[in-house]
């Protein structure tokens, strides 16, 4: 009976907390305070949180990205991990979505964001509900009046991956691994696809979807099977899938030295994944600067100026997009040009398509 | 205490199986630095805190509930179902598109979208059933198999009906089993009245088996299948039978996620994994309806609740896995808990 009288209170105090913090949160001035740590309800601060998608924040892509923004921005601000602060929860699977980005409104959150488009409907509904916390949903569209949501022109990074991967292949076969057939990563390939027939208009890229973000098997086996078939450069977009691409690449690498296999990487600089003794199969990496759109958001929302109800979309020329540091994989004229592609996409000169032409 | 009576041992063990899932757990987090205090009150209040924790944890023993109910049944004319994880997915989506497809009168539309949900599961439950009865191919290698039909073909089918997208148009309000009542009773929990669908089939599932004749010979199959032949009961359509009523079960589970939970259906990239539980949670409940309603009440709380672990307490979700299968593990293993009971009765009996 006094468990349950003592949850009753804690309900409570919560709620009294939810509604204390929203008094806080939509009084702008208070935006540069420090936040009390440690404690929930205490009004005044600010604070962010994310849900990750199943992949974790350790995916070494693009939860990982996000998280590294939300840590970077609060280490900056002098916050401490933790409610207050900032904080993630991971999900283990969709049916967790609605509750974890749920229990850290409760925690009384200023600036939630949802990480992945499969998370739409989730934020849609509990944004719906904590009309006084914002949400970010980063990959997806929702719209509410206390939601922003992030988008990038994946197809733009994609396009210098392409033109990277045109330039550099010698068998003039290049692959494409996707993971889950969906608009996001169907920008990546969109992008990737136009950016090797930009450069050469005959090579037929091998492209391929596995099914899954979380596979690196499968992820392993495709990437055997376009090697095996004469493919040298596979640029991958499939998260945890893609790591098994890497292993692939580096297996044949360290079976003969001077094997040319290389794999473009996704999101995050992959370099580290590359890594087989002195040599590296790391071409380059797509970045998605997750981090970049999230600590602007946070900041936008920290000075009162949440662009709540609107779509950020993150180009080149927001430094949302680009390629990773070769680190010498990609001889300086080559660069040279990927450049001058990038310079046209910014400018506007290419417009990149964000959707693969259907096959007929 | 000298005279220990089996009502007191049937109560005793599934207690103390638990408490030494949680020793053990507590050990667990000891050793991996976490305070076990803080983490059981975290799990505790993330099950029954407050009003939305307890929403959201009937909510998520709705689909184990049928899930273990659509194994068990099966159990009992001795076939072993595994394929429920693909005859929930089918009867999620069955569910989702007539929700999402149709516009009718909810008195009509939401028995409309549950009738679809458990046609299509049966379906997938009539394939082994066939394959049973006529061709003896094990049912076990065809469920397994009917999984993966059953993934892709409706990952296939949201691709095509959403026009290339990843997911289904919302259902209809006239389909839905969530309510603004149970919502605002439970501080916006997505609590649904899919609780009630599914205990009205732990009574359905009962009666089949233990009021009609059909439930008799069903049960006579799993005894013994020769013997009932002998009996003049036909095996083949008694398997087939129980294979269907098994995969309407589980495509009603599905239902639960269509109609309660999500509200649409995404294209998966893996297993639900409720399907599997499934398994679990009849066996837990020794294959009888009230048993499944207290492993689906088990597997669903821990589920649910471990969420809040990384929430309240800061542990990390691999740590929180490890926990909650040591309690399972235990309360599997209650028969060692048991005979050593008994055994102590004894001995103190003997004195």
């Amino acid at each position: 009976m006094t468990k349950r009288k003592f949850g009753l209170a804690m309900s409570l105090v919560l709620a009294a907390g939810t509604m204390l913090a929203a008094c806080g949160s939509d009084n702008k001035d208070n935006a540069g305070e420090k936040p009390a740590t440690g404690d929930s309800g205490e009004k005044g601060g600010f604070s962010l949180a994310m849900v990750t998608d199943v992949g974790g924040i350790d995916d070494k892509s693009f939860n990982q990205s996000a998280w590294k923004g939300v840590k970077e921005f609060g280490e900056d601000q002098g916050w401490e991990k933790g409610t207050g602060g900032y904080d993630y929860l991971q999900s283990t699977g969709p049916e967790d979505y609605t509750t974890n980005l749920n229990n850290l409104a409760r925690r009384d959150f200023n600036l939630i964001y949802g990480v992945g488009f499969l998370m739409e409907d989730a934020i849609e509904d509990i944004a719906a509900q904590q009309k006084d916390t914002q949400f970010s949903i980063i990959d997806g569209e929702v719209d509410a009046p206390n939601v922003a949501s992030i988008l990038f022109k994946e197809q733009e990074g994609g396009y210098l991956a392409g033109v990277a991967a045109g330039l550099m292949t010698k068998s003039d076969k290049v692959g494409f691994i996707g993971g889950m057939d969906n608009p996001v990563i169907e920008r990546f390939e969109a992008g990737f696809l136009e950016g090797v027939k930009a450069v050469k208009p005959e090579i037929k890229v091998d492209s391929k979807y596995v099914g899954a973000f979380d596979k690196a098997e499968l992820g392993k086996a495709e990437a055997g099977r376009m090697y095996s078939s004469g493919v040298d450069i596979i640029f991958h977009a499939a998260g945890g899938t893609g790591n098994g691409v890497f292993s692939e690449a580096k297996e044949r690498k360290q079976a003969d030295k001077d094997a040319y296999v290389w794999v473009i990487g996704v999101d995050s600089d992959q370099y580290e994944e590359g890594k087989v003794g002195d040599d590296n199969v790391t071409l380059t990496s797509m970045l998605k600067r997750v981090d970049v759109a999230v600590k602007d958001i946070a900041d936008l929302s920290m000075n009162g100026n949440f662009p709540g109800g609107e779509t950020k979309v993150y180009g080149l020329q927001d430094d949302g997009l680009g390629l990773a540091d070769s680190r010498g994989a990609i001889p300086q004229d080559v660069l040279d040009q990927i450049d001058e592609y990038a310079q046209k996409i910014a400018n506007g000169e290419i417009e990149v398509p964000e959707f693969v032409e259907k096959k007929k | 205490m000298n005279s220990m009576s089996n009502r007191m041992i049937n109560i005793l063990v599934p207690m103390i199986s638990i408490f030494l899932g949680l020793l053990v757990g507590a050990i667990v987090m000891l050793i991996s630095d976490y305070n076990p205090i803080t983490g059981y009150m975290a799990l505790w209040n993330g099950i029954f805190g407050d009003s939305y924790a307890i929403g959201e944890t009937i909510r998520q023993i709705s689909p184990y509930l049928l899930a273990g109910l659509a194994v068990a049944f099966a159990f009992r004319t001795g076939l072993f179902n595994i394929g429920v994880e693909g005859q929930l997915i089918v009867g999620w989506f069955a569910a989702a598109y007539v929700g999402m497809a149709f516009d009718l009168p909810k008195i009509i539309h939401l028995p409309f979208a549950l009738i679809a949900a458990a046609a299509a599961g049966a379906l997938w439950g009539l394939v082994p059933g066939i394959l049973k009865a006529t061709l003896k191919v094990h049912e076990v290698i065809v469920t397994i198999m009917m999984n993966y039909i059953a993934l892709h073909v409706v990952n296939a089918l949201i691709k095509t009906l959403s026009g290339g997208g990843f997911k289904l148009e919302r259902i209809h309000e006239s389909a839905s089993l969530r309510s603004e009542f149970l919502s605002n009773l439970t501080d916006y929990s997505t609590l649904h009245y899919g609780i009630f669908v599914a205990l009205a089939m732990v009574v359905v599932m009962w009666f089949i088996l233990e009021k009609t004749k059909t439930g008799f010979e069903l049960k006579s199959v799993g005894y013994n299948d020769n013997a009932a032949s002998y009996a003049g009961m036909s095996a083949n359509k008694n398997i087939i039978l129980a294979m269907v009523i098994s995969g309407a079960f589980a495509g009603l589970g599905g239902a639960m996620e269509a109609l309660g939970t999500f509200g649409n259906m995404s294209s998966m990239g893996g297993f639900t994994g409720i399907g599997f539980d499934g398994i679990a949670v009849a066996l837990l409940g020794a294959n009888t309806p009230l048993g499944v309603i207290f492993g689906a009440t088990l597997f669903g709380s821990l589920k649910y609740g471990a969420n809040n672990m990384p929430n309240e307490a800061g542990i990390p979700v691999e740590i929180v896995s490890i926990i909650i299968a040591l309690v399972i593990f235990f309360v599997a293993c209650g028969y060692i808990i048991r005979v050593g009971l008994i055994r102590l009765r004894n001995k103190k009996e003997a004195k």
